[in-house]
């Protein structure tokens, strides 16, 4: 069997392969040796048990990010603003957490993620009704939230929420019963984990089996031909704009709930727009997503690991992300145009069709 | 009346780096593409600038820096845009990306987490002084000034009256018609790409050189996404920008000293900070509907 | 250049599409001072021809001529450095940027600024063609006429000697063209030459001195420009070819009108109306040409029947239920199958034929919450055998041939037993197997009973397959013919806009 040089795989194979060569020279200027850097950053932290575990951790977050901003993207919806919708839903988190104190387990944190899902989407519904209604870029308005965003949670912080006894800006505990149960003992492995593979799988199921699903796909790779077809394109691209909200809120949730258990300021170090880099690096299929939310998560605690070893900043994690988007959509340019197939092109920049896997379904 | 001309005189230093990233991307956009990597730009402007003064002792050099890493920034946008054709919105996703994750790479590798370091910033240049309370408002650093005097009409009067901003509309409006009279479609779109890329880099670098003499991380805190949304604003001109650029900026002085009067010392200082963003959301909604965006907006040129 | 010699001269030039030649061994040539139109009905290949003498795009054979030297012209800077100016259909201006900005576009050497000189310049080229231009008014404030100026401004600005006109009255009002016309008598009493490609006949004769006539890629003939209008007409179209055999068991068409149009007027692009009072009605089982040159309403009209654009007035309605601004889905509701001219954007290229063939009614492929796969692969290789559809149901549209994706698009319309089918240009760029094809599924429709519209630029096709035929030009329905007493001479005048009948 012939595996084209094109093939999905390769090409972001290729791209993983090239982006360590440019940065190996941001590694040599650090005093270190790029093999022993790679090795620190992609096979070291596969090697232990317990880091095993803590790529996972680290991938949780990114898992229900790059699924909320491949959704969106899949339907030609410039969702940038994934960060922000996060933080709303770590609000909602920690918020409803301390309220759900006397409730078992079991109810709570459905409540919990259903909250976080909802603030998320609710972040998320201005940008989405501005661009269906007057045409409004929603690049923008989803990315100037962003900021305002964390001013909300810095605001909370600093004034209402601030805890009580040490002072600190820093929200009171959530209750115990909202708090997401670690899978493996001692680990911080948590449930958001597991709550990030069902979402995947629910996406991947909505986006390849159904037909809202098929519809979001048409929607996205030719918003005329899905137009014609009599797809209503305004709702349904404000759908994929709420749903892409509310998973981006529960990846606040799954912070708050299972990792700080309550809400801090650096609750996110950018996470969403990591998802942006998972997003594309999965060329916005779910598999994709789930696989590279890994390497992903992989990537970040070879960082730390490669920090104290090598004496490389940690940094160089945000740098490799950095050209890894940067090579992979520039491949899958390349490869749009040797196909000769250049898509429709809509103002709104709809042509998903030069992200995406080509006719993948999921 | 000292409340207003301290108001004034900060609204033009607090808009002076937005006056730099707005025209830069305005240029960018004018030849079609849109620059995400604006907010990174920012960044590694105002780390290189800083960098570099510091090894050097001379802010200059550190402005000099900048420029050049601006200009690799651009062109590398140009690269991804014009040569591959590669979706818009994502490359400049991943060169902010990059470009942050590279600043922060470089400034823990020089600075190795001691303590803040700090240089000489920028003067501060006041041909008027001493005309009164007034002249005050005129207290500005030497970017600012040439910000407003310089840069702002000689960058309007590039776009609107020279041949080389009629090629760069013209590629922006309708390539095809740009390439039919001669144009070179991608040697246009590099060169606005890197202007634009040398643009915003100074005002990154003015954070650093000028207002803080210093660089922490989030030193750009979003500001770059302010400066898409002020050229959308603006209508893809320049005087527009920057009169947005003011705006925002007025809005944004005016809450740091709301909070000493009576009343609204109350109010969260966030969300007084959050203020000037909702305000550029809400023109963009009153006024962004259906905008007559440039022709070729996000759509990259291939002869037929 | 001698007196003698044509200022431009095209021997035996050929030029193939794959299988179609789009001009065959055609002979041109255009004295100093002379118009010498070019007259056809599309897809006769006189813009491909001329096409060719400007550089966008290469004959497979032949010569270009000029001033009697043999020149290879590779590009239009090789056209305009041999004196050829090109205005298309198609404007090559910047909408926001003024005239004497568009003027200068591209012009400019050495140091690249310039205040000022723009206008400046514009006002002296405009001044010595005695072509009247704002230089400081914005493009896409100007009228078209206006525009079209800009752009003959632009090409006599370049020093061209011969200058191509394509199509130019097509978005011209009457005044205009009078403008026109007294501005190219002018200059071609200084000595330019002009080459006029148009299917008006009035106009053709009123400022040609010479005629050519293509069609079907030939040469015709050329004749003196005051030649004749029946007999020009009667070269545009010549004789109806062999075709598919005409409904002769004409299923009598039931009585009442299944579509219904009254008054119909919408806007074209750049907000101008393109459909003007346009009423016709179609009854169960009947064909109804729409004949005419492209461009004259037909992809509006063809557009709001599918929902996909607002009509500013009027009413359509499908067995008695009103329609008129109704989005795709309703229009499909009511039972208006669409076959839209531009195959591609109405399929979803990316997507598999399968999905494809279903998309205009998922619905009915749910079990519970999911796709019904197998329901849909049943379907599709159904589809797929019934239409002869050559390809896998999970081949994506795009990477199917011309004819297949016509097939697509008529299977997944005819599937549905269609009350109203409309149809544009379904045979365009299809072999003669696929053309045979589609046609016999017209008929098998109207054999069935459905109401069909057929828009086509193929006459032959037309005539072949309507029980009736109307004629549109700018806008309006300018004659009704019955399809058996079709007189082709009367409709290539109706066509060219001669003959207003009621």
């Amino acid at each position: 069997m012939r595996i084209s040089p094109w093939s999905t795989p390769v090409l972001v194979l290729a791209a993983v392969l090239i982006t360590f060569v440019i940065t190996a020279g941001p590694i040599l200027v650090a005093g270190a040796n790029p093999i022993e850097a790679y090795t620190a950053f992609v096979i070291t932290p596969l090697t232990s048990q317990f880091t095993l575990l803590e790529v996972l951790v680290s991938a949780t977050p990114i898992l229900f990010t790059g699924a909320a901003v491949a959704i969106a993207f899949r339907a030609g919806y410039w969702n940038i603003g994934a960060e922000g919708q996060l933080l709303l839903g770590a609000i909602a988190a920690a918020g409803i957490g301390t309220l759900v104190g006397g409730l078992p387990g079991i109810v709570a944190l459905p409540i919990m993620v259903a909250g976080g899902a909802v603030a998320g989407a609710a972040w998320a519904f201005v940008p989405a009704l501005l661009r269906v209604r007057f045409g409004i870029d929603e690049v923008v308005t989803t990315l100037l939230l962003n900021p305002v965003a964390l001013l909300l949670v810095n605001g909370l912080l600093h004034g209402p929420w601030r805890d009580p006894v040490t002072g600190f800006p820093e929200s009171p505990r959530i209750a115990a019963s909202a708090e997401f149960p670690a899978l493996i003992e001692r680990s911080r492995l948590h449930l958001g984990f597991l709550v990030g593979l069902v979402v995947i799988l629910a996406a991947w199921y909505v986006l390849s089996r159904t037909p809202a699903g098929l519809r979001l796909r048409a929607a996205g790779l030719s918003p005329h031909g899905a137009r014609f077809a009599g797809i209503n394109v305004s709702r349904t691209l404000l759908g994929a704009a709420l749903v892409s909200g509310a998973i981006a809120g529960i990846a606040g949730v799954s912070e708050v709930a299972g990792i700080q258990n309550r809400l801090t300021g650096g609750l996110s170090p950018g996470y969403g727009y990591t998802g942006i880099v998972v997003a594309t690096l999965g060329t916005l299929t779910m598999p994709g997503v789930a696989i590279a939310a890994i390497f992903l998560g992989d990537l970040s605690i070879g960082a730390s690991s490669a920090a104290r070893s090598l004496g490389i900043p940690s940094q160089l994690g945000a740098v490799v992300q950095g050209v890894l988007l940067l090579t992979t959509v520039a491949l899958l340019a390349m490869r749009r145009q040797r196909s000769g197939r250049t898509g429709e092109a809509d103002k709104g920049g709809s042509v998903t069709g030069d992200v995406a896997a080509e006719g993948q379904p999921g | 009346m000292t409340f207003v001309v301290d108001l004034l005189a900060a609204t033009l230093r607090n808009a002076t780096p937005l006056v730099y990233g707005t025209v830069g991307e305005t240029y960018a956009e004018r030849s079609g593409v849109l620059n995400l990597g604006i907010e990174g730009t920012m960044y590694a402007g105002a780390f290189a600038g800083f960098a570099t003064a510091w090894a050097t002792g001379s802010p200059l050099i550190g402005l000099l820096a900048a420029i050049v890493v601006g200009i690799g920034a651009g062109a590398i946008m140009a690269l991804m845009t014009v040569t591959f054709g590669a979706n818009q919105h994502v490359s400049g996703i991943g060169l902010t990306i990059g470009l942050i994750g590279l600043s922060e790479f470089a400034n823990r590798l020089i600075f190795a987490g001691g303590e803040l370091q700090r240089i000489e910033p920028m003067p501060i240049v006041n041909p008027l002084a001493g005309l009164g309370e007034i002249a005050s408002i005129f207290d500005q650093y030497a970017l600012t000034w040439v910000a407003f005097l310089l840069i702002v009409p000689a960058a309007w009067w590039l776009l609107q009256r020279s041949s080389f901003g009629l090629e760069i509309r013209a590629v922006g409006e309708n390539p095809e018609a740009a390439d039919a009279a001669g144009v070179s479609v991608a040697r246009t779109r590099y060169l606005a790409l890197m202007i634009g890329g040398a643009l915003m880099a100074i005002g990154g670098a003015f954070f650093t050189l000028a207002l803080l003499g210093s660089f922490t991380l989030d030193i750009i805190a979003g500001r770059g996404w302010v400066c898409v949304a002020l050229v959308i604003f603006g209508r893809w001109r320049i005087g527009r920008g920057v009169i947005g650029a003011l705006l925002f900026s007025l809005i944004f002085s005016l809450q740091f000293r709301l909070r000493i009067l009576p009343g609204f010392g109350e109010l969260p200082f966030e969300l007084l900070l959050a203020l000037p963003y909702l305000v550029v959301i809400g023109a963009l909604a009153l006024s962004g509907r259906n905008v007559a965006y440039p022709g070729a907006y996000l759509k990259p040129y291939r002869r037929s | 250049m001698t007196a003698h010699e044509p200022a431009l001269e095209l021997r035996l030039i050929t030029k193939r599409f794959g299988d179609l030649v789009a001009n065959d061994a055609i002979n041109f040539d255009v004295r100093r001072g002379e118009v010498h139109a070019l007259l056809g009905e599309n897809g006769a290949g006189k813009t491909t021809v001329m096409r060719i003498a400007y550089g966008l795009t290469q004959a497979d054979e032949g010569q270009i001529l000029v001033g009697g030297r043999a020149l290879v012209v590779r590009s239009p800077r090789d056209a305009i450095a041999a004196g050829i100016g090109m205005v298309t259909q198609h404007f090559s201006l910047v909408a926001p940027m003024t005239v004497a900005e568009n003027l200068a576009l591209g012009r400019s050497t050495g140091l690249r600024l310039k205040p000022g000189e723009a206008g400046r310049d514009a006002a002296a080229v405009s001044e010595r063609f005695g072509i009247r231009v704002d230089p400081s008014a914005r493009v896409e404030d100007l009228s078209v006429g206006q525009q079209q100026r800009v752009e003959i401004l632009k090409a006599l600005s370049r020093n061209c000697q011969i200058l191509i006109l394509d199509e130019p009255t097509a978005v011209l009002v009457p005044a205009e063209v009078d403008a026109l016309f007294a501005t190219l008598r002018e200059l071609v009493a200084d000595g330019l030459s002009v080459v006029f490609i148009s299917h008006k006949l009035a106009e053709v004769r009123a400022i040609s001195d010479r005629v050519s006539v293509l069609r079907r890629g030939e040469r015709i003939g050329t004749v003196d420009g005051g030649t004749d209008e029946r007999e020009l007409a009667r070269m545009m179209v010549g004789r109806p070819t062999f075709g598919v055999d005409r409904p002769t068991d004409a299923a009598q068409p039931s009585g009442a009108p299944i579509l219904r149009i009254r008054g119909l007027s919408a806007d074209g692009p750049h907000g101008l109306p393109a459909l003007s009072d346009v009423s016709l009605h179609v009854r169960g089982g009947e064909i109804l040409g729409v004949a005419g040159v492209s461009g004259n309403g037909q992809t509006e009209l063809v557009d709001v029947l599918s929902g996909m654009r607002r009509p500013t007035a009027g009413s359509i309605a499908v067995t008695d239920v009103e329609l008129a601004g109704a989005d795709p889905g309703r229009m499909m509701g009511a039972g208006v199958g669409r076959i839209p001219e531009d195959r591609h954007a109405s399929l979803i290229g990316d997507l598999s034929v399968a999905y494809n063939l279903v998309l205009e009614h998922l619905d009915d492929f749910r079990r519970g919450g999911r796709i019904d796969e197998r329901g849909i692969r049943a379907r599709a290789a159904d589809l797929i055998e019934r239409f002869d559809i050559r390809a896998r149901p999970d081949d994506p549209v795009a990477t199917l041939s011309g004819g297949n994706i016509q097939k697509v698009l008529l299977a997944r319309v005819l599937s549905r037993g269609p009350r109203v089918l409309v149809v544009s240009q379904p045979t365009r760029g299809l072999d003669v197997g696929a053309t045979e094809y589609v046609r016999s599924q017209l008929l098998a429709r109207r054999h069935d009973g459905t109401a069909i519209l057929l828009v086509s630029e193929d006459l032959d096709e037309l005539l072949a397959l309507s029980d009736r035929l109307i004629v549109m030009y700018e806008g309006r329905v300018v004659g009704e013919v019955a399809g058996a007493d079709a007189d082709l001479e009367h409709l290539g005048m109706l066509m060219a806009g001669r003959g207003r009948a009621a």
